[in-house]
């Protein structure tokens, strides 16, 4: 999962069209995406920055809240860093070094849930274990607590994450040479020995590598402690939510951003630091030597066991969301003693009608127009930015290993804080709903640039240099052989830009107009209203936008080309 | 035809092109033999209009083609790794040249036939190129420049990635078509042997200079410095030294190897250094050599080479026999010494 900075050949001749220099040229692909991240992200950034830094921010009462929501916030992390740790080393040692049936589908479930919005995960669990869940209404237990506890924040971290440890870790454990361990092995040590002394070492770069991205998700997590833990906790992300819409406190909002933004560059830089170690470290192996069938019968009991508990702990959650949203388990409103139970599509119906003294001002339905819409502005507006980045990035210069970073910038620094850049400096446009795909766009261009960069760069300069010769333009060269060649990895990008504006929750909570709320945002008022009819939406708003993303998935999936767009 | 005046070309503060001239003419052949890192594939992208010079002129039958873009030329260009669009068949490779001229479909499909027929791939049009090899990818690069019927055709190392025998055929072939079609070409190589096959004059690069022009029996007979008799294997470079000026028309010369009376027309004067050729050829065989000079030496190694063994001297000259000497033995041979500008 390194980012693939594959800057193609170094040293290249470039086309130079001879009316306009390659610098200026170059000058001209990086106006639009620097424009854009002026303007959208450090500007705001600078408005941040000078609002912690005024006399309000520092009063006792200010840094006192910081410095304890911030321990919490570590706490909470460190946490769950250490039990996703615990599920995914063990996972990605059963699938690198084990060969099974239902092993590739297995894996990709497990990978769901990283795609998915955190308002679906947090819809899921609720689905499952909350007050009005299947479990709880279904199974004669008599007080499940799970919403508002401090488990049911880091299970949902623990269900997101897995994914990265099984990916990170299985890929260096499945390239680690076999002859290692048999030459380990015949020089005397015990199977202990052998992992204490030699597979834990070569394993260390990315276990930690894999540690440093978990706790960085963790870190920065918002809906999940948002919806999960019901206002009992708050984190950085989430106070700083809290101070900008709920309790206003822009100084001390401005403040947490800063101390966040912070921390993650921290985290981040270490992290780009392991994993440059860690791919260095090993020659890669073709994955096959490693694995093998599980034989012995405590390798049977392990493999069995294992796999059927991620099952489980991974279908459970995603299987309960579209069951809830299809079935009546309570009272809804007004119906007083007599409670049906079954099978209704009452709450998909609900959707569609504009009542009266509901959360909305629109027929919920409308939620996922304006998603849709979003969507297809996000998708627009990154690709317009991304191609250039791009291009250059594809070639870089000195120019480009300067920008490289600067244009992934807006990954480190979280949602709900470039929601609140947004208010402090456009506040008095935020009447205006074109303003949300800028934030999503903010969110889904690095994603974008990393889907193209490696494709465009694939694309030899001779090939360029060959249609020129014969005859094309350079327009008609981008038509004829970029444009073709690079359709799957546009497609790619797209949906990417398409599903992370789908998903997309911090920014907009804030950013969103009431009467032009998104799927994520009109599911998170559904959740925050009393009545079994107002939860019944919120599944099924959460299971339209799980069955979108999903698809999104499976289409980025199949355009991807091999190592393009990971990190 | 082509003509190329004073082209000077830098490349990160490094002087690539230093002062280039030349011509091609109607017909013509001309092979740019150099090292890698000689210059010559930047040249070949200068008159291809792909890359700008510092300065200098590129035109074309007397117009100057500096204010036209690459894809104006109508040169025809051939890379060492084929650069096939992946994306097309083998026949929308060949037409795709013809499609930026908006020839009609007809036309079209006429022309890719019979360039096609030219470099015997005529079964192939509907084939992926990518599952094509190596020769059959090259030829459909052929095919694809030779379609839009070029003024110039250019080509860039084009056997470089190709296997030995394969490369013979197509150099063979490519000799054909390019005197078949009368297209005159630049041909860029840094395989000697390649480079005299196919070319009708050869130019030789080195450090941005073109340091010797002329045809491949030219250039064989009288390499001129030390630097192209090496370059070209044409036998050992010995340093020497002048010993007195003409006597019978002939200088004497000194050098570790012995003291040689040659023939030499660069004018060289007494105690000046000069560089020696010594071809590696027994003058024994041909008795009409009346001007041999006699080398002897130690045997150190004997390689058997098809038909001749490759003899060489404990002092590191080396020499064609017709018989194989024992090592240890001592022989002398009488053999041609040139001198060298």
């Amino acid at each position: 999962m390194n980012y693939p900075l594959n800057h193609g050949e170094t040293k290249t001749q470039r086309i130079d069209n001879f009316s306009v220099p390659s610098w200026l040229r170059r000058i001209f692909l990086w106006l639009l995406p620097l424009a854009f991240l002026s303007i959208f992200f450090f500007i705001p950034l600078s408005r941040i920055l000078s609002l912690t830094f005024t006399i309000d921010t520092f009063s006792l009462e200010n840094l006192g809240r910081a410095l304890q929501v911030l321990l919490f916030t570590l706490y909470q992390a460190l946490l769950s860093t250490l039990l996703t740790l615990l599920l995914g080393l063990p996972s990605a040692y059963l699938f690198s070094r084990y060969d099974f049936r239902g092993k590739s589908l297995l894996r990709a479930l497990i990978a769901v849930p990283f795609m998915l919005p955190t308002v679906v995960v947090a819809a899921a669990f609720n689905a499952l274990l909350g007050p009005r869940g299947l479990v709880g209404n279904l199974l004669p237990i008599a007080s499940l607590q799970f919403i508002g506890t401090l488990t049911a924040i880091l299970i949902a971290h623990v269900f997101y994450n897995t994914t990265i440890v099984i990916r990170l870790v299985g890929n260096s454990l499945s390239s680690l040479d076999p002859r290692l361990e048999q030459t380990a092995r015949s020089l005397g040590a015990d199977s202990f020995r052998v992992w204490w002394n030699v597979i834990l070492p070569i394993l260390r770069p990315s276990i930690l590598a894999s540690s440093l991205l978990v706790f960085l998700f963790d870190f920065t997590s918002f809906g999940v402690i948002l919806l999960l833990g019901a206002s009992k906790f708050s984190t950085l992300e989430l106070e700083i939510y809290l101070r900008v819409l709920k309790l206003p406190n822009l100084p001390l909002a401005a403040l947490l951003s800063v101390i966040q933004l912070v921390c993650t560059v921290v985290v981040s830089v270490l992290y780009t630091r392991v994993v440059t170690r860690t791919t260095i470290q090993t020659t890669p192996r073709s994955e096959a030597s490693n694995l093998r069938k599980p034989k012995t019968f405590r390798e049977k009991i392990f493999v069995s066991v294992f796999c059927l508990l991620l099952a489980a702990f991974f279908i459970l959650p995603l299987a309960s969301l579209p069951i809830r949203s299809l079935f009546r388990l309570e009272a809804d409103r007004g119906q007083r003693g007599e409670v049906q139970y079954g099978f209704t599509t009452d709450y998909y119906a609900e959707l569609f009608v504009n009542r009266r003294g509901s959360v909305f001002y629109v027929p919920p339905i409308q939620a996922t127009v304006n998603s849709l819409g979003y969507a297809g502005a996000t998708v627009a507006l990154s690709l317009l930015l991304g191609f250039p980045a791009a291009f250059a990035l594809a070639r870089p210069t000195r120019l480009e290993r300067v920008l490289d970073p600067l244009i992934m910038l807006p990954l480190g620094s979280s949602a709900v804080m470039l929601g609140l850049g947004f208010i402090i400096t456009y506040g008095n446009w935020l009447t205006l709903p074109w303003l949300v795909p800028f934030a999503h766009t903010l969110v889904a261009l690095p994603f974008v640039i990393r889907a193209l960069q490696p494709a465009i760069a694939s694309i030899p300069e001779r090939l360029r240099q060959a249609a020129t010769s014969l005859g094309a333009s350079p327009f008609e060269v981008w038509k004829t052989i970029d444009f073709p060649i690079l359709r799957r990895a546009t497609l790619s990008a797209a949906t990417f830009a398409f599903t992370i504006s789908l998903g997309e929750f911090g920014a907009t909570l804030l950013i969103s107009r009431p009467e032009y709320p998104t799927i994520p945002v009109a599911i998170e008022r559904f959740l925050s209203q009393p009545g079994g009819l107002n939860y019944g939406q919120a599944m099924a708003m959460a299971s339209i936008l799980m069955l979108l993303t999903t698809l999104g998935i499976l289409m980025i999936e199949k355009f991807r080309l091999p190592n393009a767009g990971e990190f | 035809m082509l003509e190329v005046r004073n082209i000077f070309k830098t490349y990160e503060g490094e002087l690539l092109l230093d002062d280039i001239s030349f011509t091609v003419e109607a017909g013509e052949t001309i092979c740019l033999l150099g090292a890698s890192g000689s210059g010559k594939s930047t040249l070949l992208r200068i008159i291809a209009g792909l890359e700008v010079p510092d300065s200098g002129l590129v035109s074309f039958n007397g117009s100057d083609l500096t204010s036209i873009p690459p894809h104006l030329r109508d040169f025809g260009l051939v890379f060492q790794d084929y650069a096939l669009f992946p994306h097309l068949n083998v026949n929308e490779n060949v037409a795709y040249g013809l499609k930026m001229r908006r020839m009609d479909e007809e036309e079209i499909r006429k022309r890719v036939a019979s360039s096609l027929q030219l470099v015997d791939l005529t079964e192939f049009g509907n084939r992926k190129v990518t599952g094509l090899s190596g020769g059959e990818q090259q030829r459909v690069a052929l095919a694809r420049a030779l379609a839009i019927r070029p003024r110039l055709l250019m080509f860039d190392e084009p056997l470089g990635a190709l296997d030995r025998a394969l490369r013979e055929d197509l150099l063979d072939e490519l000799r054909m078509i390019l005197h078949h079609t009368d297209i005159p070409a630049i041909y860029v190589t840094h395989d000697q042997e390649e480079a005299f096959t196919i070319a009708d004059r050869v130019l030789i690069l080195h450090a941005g200079k073109i340091i010797r022009e002329g045809t491949p029996a030219d250039v064989w007979a009288d390499p001129r410095s030390a630097f192209v008799a090496r370059f070209l294997g044409l036998g050992n470079v010995v340093e020497g030294e002048v010993k007195r000026g003409v006597e019978n028309g002939k200088w004497k010369v000194e050098s570790k190897i012995g003291v040689f009376d040659i023939v030499c027309e660069h004018g060289h004067q007494g105690g000046d250094k000069v560089h020696l050729l010594v071809r590696p050829f027994d003058q024994r065989a041909e008795r009409s050599r009346s001007m041999d000079n006699a080398i002897s030496g130690v045997v150190s190694d004997v390689i058997f080479q098809q038909d001749r063994y490759n003899i060489t001297f404990d002092n590191g000259l080396y020499i064609y026999l017709k018989d194989a000497p024992k090592v240890g033995e001592k022989v002398e041979v009488s053999v041609k010494v040139e001198c060298l500008a």
